[in-house]
C-alpha cells in the first residue's frame, strides 16, 4: 500500500519549502519577535538538509553540524532577545522599522 | 511506513511553519514554532537521528521557545487580544476533553500494534529486565533489511565530537556560548543614570486601536462628569432660589 520509499529528494524538496516559508516571513512581518522565529525556521531547514545529506552520505558529519547549529541558533537567541528588550525598553511598541538606524 | 510518517511530519513542520508567519498574535506564531520543531524532530527519528531529535526537542521546544515567550509575556506584545471572551461557549472543556481523548486512544492503538513506539515488540518488553534497558539495545529492522540501535548513534556522536577532527570546534562552541551569555547580561542590564523613553512618531496599529478606545471612554466620562455637575449646579441654584424666596 504504502510501498513509497522516501530518498533524500523528499527531505530535500521539503526543506526548501521551510526555507522559502521562514525568508517570506523575515520578509513581509514587522516584529520583530516573529522576524526571529522565522530565522528559527530557516535553521531548521538547513538543519533536516544536513542530516538528509548525512543519512544518504553515511556519514556523521551531518548530524555534527546540526549539533553546531543549534548551538549557534541558542546564542543568537539569546543576543537577539537581549536586544529586542533593551530597545523595546527604550521606545515601546517599536517595529523593526524603528531600529533602522542602528540606535538605541 | 517511513512514508506514512514522513507525509503526517512534513504536514504538520509545513502548517507550523505557515501558521508562524501568518498568524497575528505572537504567542500563536511561538506555539506554532513548537509544532514545526516537533515535526522536524519527527523527520529526524525518520533519518535514524536520535541524539538530534532529543536535543532538538530538549534545546528548541524546551529553552529556545521558552525563552520567546518570556519576551513577548516582558514586553507585553499579547495585550492587544482579550483572552476571557469564549466564541463558542463551552469550547475550552470540549478542547480538554478531546486533547485527553486522543492521547489515551493514540496511546492505546501504539501499545496494541505494537512495537512502533518503542521500539520494542510488546511480548519482549514483557520479559526486559529493567525498563528500557533492553529497548536501548533493541536493535530496530528497517524496511530494506539492515539494523540500527539508538545507542550506536549517541555513542557515535560522542565519539566524534571528541575526537581530534571536532574537538576545536567544540571548544569554540564553549566559548561562544559564554560570550552570548556575558553579551545576553551586558546588553539587558538596566542603566545607572535614568534616560527619557523617546516619544512614539509612528505608533503601531495595536496602540492606535487602544488609544481610540481610551480616549473615547475618558472622553465619556468627562461628559458625564459635565452632566452630573451642571444637574448639582442646577440643583444647588435652585435651593438658594428657595432659600432667597
Amino acid at each position: 500500500m504504502f510501498a513509497l520509499t522516501i530518498g533524500p529528494g523528499y527531505y530535500l524538496a521539503l526543506s526548501a519549502m521551510l526555507f522559502i516559508i521562514g525568508a517570506i516571513g523575515l520578509l513581509i512581518r514587522r516584529n520583530p519577535l516573529i522576524m526571529f522565529m522565522c530565522i528559527e525556521l530557516m535553521l531548521n531547514a538547513a538543519n533536516l538538509a544536513f542530516i538528509a545529506f548525512g543519512k544518504e552520505m553515511d556519514d556523521l558529519g551531518g548530524q555534527i553540524s546540526v549539533l553546531f547549529v543549534l548551538v549557534v541558533a541558542a546564542a543568537e537567541v539569546v543576543i537577539g532577545l537581549a536586544i529586542v528588550v533593551a530597545v523595546m525598553r527604550r521606545r515601546p511598541k517599536a517595529t523593526i522599522d524603528d531600529v533602522s538606524v542602528l540606535r538605541g | 511506513m517511513e512514508a506514512v510518517t514522513f507525509f503526517i511530519a512534513a504536514a504538520v513542520v509545513l502548517a507550523g511553519g505557515c501558521g508562524v508567519v501568518l498568524l497575528k498574535n505572537p504567542v500563536h506564531a511561538a506555539l506554532s514554532l513548537v509544532g514545526t520543531l516537533f515535526g522536524v524532530a519527527i523527520h529526524f527519528i525518520n533519518l535514524q537521528a536520535y541524539f538530534l531529535a532529543a536535543v532538538q526537542v530538549i534545546v528548541y521546544a524546551g529553552a529556545i521557545v521558552i525563552l520567546f515567550l518570556f519576551v513577548i509575556m516582558l514586553l507585553g506584545v499579547d495585550r492587544a487580544e482579550n483572552i476571557r471572551t469564549e466564541p463558542i461557549i463551552g469550547q475550552r472543556h470540549f478542547a480538554i476533553l478531546a486533547l485527553v481523548g486522543f492521547l489515551v486512544i493514540g496511546t492505546l492503538i501504539g501499545v496494541a500494534t505494537g512495537g512502533e513506539v518503542t521500539g520494542v515488540p510488546p511480548e519482549e518488553a514483557l520479559y526486559s529486565p529493567s525498563e528500557g534497558g533492553l529497548a536501548i539495545e533493541q536493535e530496530t529492522k528497517l524496511s530494506d533489511g539492515s539494523t540500527i540501535a539508538p545507542e550506536e548513534n549517541i555513542r557515535e556522536i560522542g565519539r566524534s565530537l571528541f575526537s581530534t577532527r571536532y574537538v576545536f570546534a567544540l571548544e569554540i562552541t564553549a566559548l561562544l556560548l559564554t560570550i552570548a551569555v556575558v553579551g545576553a547580561v551586558v546588553l539587558a542590564r538596566r542603566p545607572r543614570e535614568k534616560f527619557e523613553t523617546i516619544p512614539e512618531y509612528e505608533p503601531s496599529v495595536f496602540l492606535q486601536k487602544d488609544d481610540s478606545d481610551e480616549t473615547s471612554k475618558v472622553e465619556e466620562e468627562v461628559q458625564e462628569i459635565d452632566i452630573t455637575e451642571q444637574e448639582s449646579s442646577t440643583d444647588a441654584t435652585s435651593d438658594s432660589e428657595t432659600v432667597n424666596e
